[in-house]
């Protein structure tokens, strides 16, 4: 049995340096012979028992458990599944201290294994060396270059598309933005993607008063985390948001950790991006303001558009018959793709009688409403007795009150940002499960990068768009 | 209970560090506030049990009773028996760790305490400071 005992001293704090080490994945930003690194199955880098499955940089594949971690002690510890090198019951610790003098950190690092008879030598060397003390090297590189994951991002200098007063979409400008270091509790994160909403829109027309102008605008993105400041969140973690305030337009972004969901492998940050708003909307109109059932008719207006696509894939899923408007024959194809098995063209907001067709006359028993002022006698003539009426969206201007009594209806204008306050994480998971299980569909059919957000909102004002639209970073 | 943790890095192979620390009847070479020290009833330093009588620089007086020492771990422990200080149940450990990088030497120095109510923060900073770090300096 070989023992290996390395230990340095890191001038951090305890604090920032833990938050890096406890982080089960992180070691691909920052050790120097660490390849890319994954952990199996999803899991989160600090559950005890996941399993990161990595190369190293002279090719040798290993898989490692993660066997304890006290965020208490600051220790945690290791071993190996397996690994092409001939090592046999490696089991590690890393442990932590504090140095009050100066206020850094005392490392140790120490395992035990077998190898080979006779190759003693060469593993203490190669353990001790090539891994622990190029560790600490690596580590204390990485914390000096403000934790961040990748040489790229130090040349980026912050960008963002800010609307320079109320108006059309000539008034977004892309400016150089200063990108806050994060304080407690706040993470800067490195945008690779961002989702374009309809809501930018009203902001940006000052329809939403949520900005100043000159303001930043956008609502989600997702990217790479490069500073951390925040427990559960390590450089090199994949992220996304969607929540105000507006400023989601740019290249670089600092945000609070409570705000900030991890993805999982299967979400790539394009779909994140595209999807985290919309998706999360269509969790919460779908499951929360009104809980389809199998059997309920549920009218869907702009079938083919963002959050009506999502809709129409998931409310067919839960068993629900999907009726929808639609402003032309291609966008109907779309819906009726997606799961929308009424689609009706109409670039007139006329639908109710088409809606009391397919329904034996009976109307829509919920119906989802991003239209607002155009299309509310429709709406009204198009709700089932006892139906519900969700205006979640408004654009063709706001509504009038509205009077439901003659069909003993509801009314509901819920607001996502209401509903993901208290239940982000329940949201953005049942949103992912639902698209790992092939219920929603990221439908991405235009990418403009983030210099041409006022082309991508000509084209989302002109109903020119179908789908998600996500700038690029 | 109050407890205060010091830690600090000597610039100094642990093995030379611990060999001024573990001396039990030491404290005059090595701190800057212990004029005199001597070993009650002629017992070595390294017995466990034994108590080190010492003069402080003020003039103060302490006894202290050896609880553990390992040369093993780098470690030792002690209670204090009288002071001037007034504190209770007091139990302190000093442990040394080797730090390969450097051959350094990481010092960790804490004690725990009762004290009178109102006086936790005084000697929080006595101990810590005065005492612990002073040393290691």
């Amino acid at each position: 049995m070989i023992r290996v005992r390395r230990s340095a001293v890191i001038d951090a704090p305890i604090e920032r340096v833990w938050a890096v080490l406890r982080d089960f994945n992180s070691h691909s930003a920052w050790h120097p012979a660490v390849g890319p690194s994954t952990i199996e199955r999803g899991e989160a880098p600090d559950q005890v028992g996941c399993v990161r499955e990595f190369a190293l940089k002279d090719g040798h594949q290993i898989r490692e458990q993660l066997l304890a971690l006290s965020d208490r002690d600051h220790v945690s510890t290791y071993c190996i599944l397996d690994a092409t090198l001939p090592m046999r019951r490696y089991v590690a610790t890393v442990q932590l201290k504090r140095v009050t003098d100066g206020d850094r950190t005392f490392w140790h690092w120490e395992s035990t294994f077998d190898v080979p008879r006779g190759r003693e030598r060469e593993f203490e060397q190669l353990v001790g060396g090539q891994v622990y003390e190029a560790g600490f090297t690596g580590l204390a590189a990485f914390l000096r270059r403000g934790g961040r994951s990748s040489p790229a991002v130090r040349a980026v200098d912050a960008q963002g598309v800010v609307a320079t007063a109320f108006g059309g979409p000539e008034v977004l400008e892309l400016r150089r933005l200063d990108s806050m270091p994060p304080t407690s509790g706040e993470v800067r994160l490195r945008q690779t993607a961002i989702g374009v909403n309809y809501i930018d829109v009203y902001i940006r027309k000052g329809l939403y008063r949520m900005i100043d102008p000159p303001a930043p605008i956008g609502m989600e993105a997702a990217g790479v985390v490069v500073e951390s400041n925040a427990p559960g969140f390590s450089p090199g973690d994949r992220v996304a948001y969607a929540c105000p305030p507006p400023g989601a337009y740019a290249t670089m972004r600092t945000v609070p950790a409570a705000q900030l969901v991890l993805l999982p492998d299967h979400v790539d940050e394009e779909t994140a991006a595209a999807i985290m708003l919309k998706g999360m909307t269509a969790e919460y109109l779908l499951h929360r303001t009104h809980r389809v059932k199998p059997g309920d008719t549920v009218l869907v207006h702009a079938a083919a558009g963002g959050v009506g696509l999502l809709l129409c894939q998931w409310a067919s899923a839960l068993g629900a018959r999907v009726v929808g408007t639609v402003s032309s024959e291609a966008k109907a194809e779309l819906a009726r793709a997606n799961g929308c098995a009424h689609p009706i063209v109409t670039r007139t907001y006329s639908f109710a009688e088409n809606t009391k067709q397919v329904t034996g006359g009976r109307g829509a028993d919920v119906i989802y409403d991003g239209l607002g002022r155009e299309a509310a006698q429709e709406n009204f003539a198009a709700l089932a007795m006892r139906g519900h009426w969700v205006s979640y969206g408004q654009a063709t201007g706001p509504l009038d009150p509205v009077t439901l009594s003659e069909k003993s209806g509801t009314f509901s204008q819920p607001v996502l940002f209401h509903y993901t306050a208290d239940d982000l994480h329940p949201m953005a998971g049942r949103v992912f499960t639902a698209l790992r299980d092939g219920i929603l569909k990221a439908d991405i059919r235009r990418r403009y990068p983030l210099a041409a957000a006022a082309d991508a909102h000509r084209d989302l004002e002109a109903r020119r768009t179908t789908g998600q639209i996500v700038l690029l970073a | 209970m109050i407890k205060v943790y010091t830690s600090s890095v000597i610039d100094a192979p642990a093995d030379a560090v611990w060999a001024r620390v573990r001396d039990f009847n030491g404290l005059p070479h090595w701190t800057p506030f212990v004029v005199e020290s001597r070993i009650e009833e002629g017992q070595p330093a390294d017995r466990i049990g034994c108590v080190r009588n010492f003069r402080l620089r003020d003039g103060g007086m302490i006894r202290e009773r050896l609880l553990t020492l390992s040369d093993y771990d780098y470690q030792c422990s002690y209670a204090i028996l009288e002071s001037p200080m007034g504190v209770e149940n007091y139990v302190a450990t000093l442990k040394l760790t080797p730090v390969t990088e450097g051959n350094r030497t990481f010092a960790e120095w804490w004690a725990e305490f009762d004290c009178a109510p109102g006086r936790e923060q005084a000697l929080t900073e006595q101990i810590g400071q005065g005492v612990f770090q002073a040393a290691f300096d």
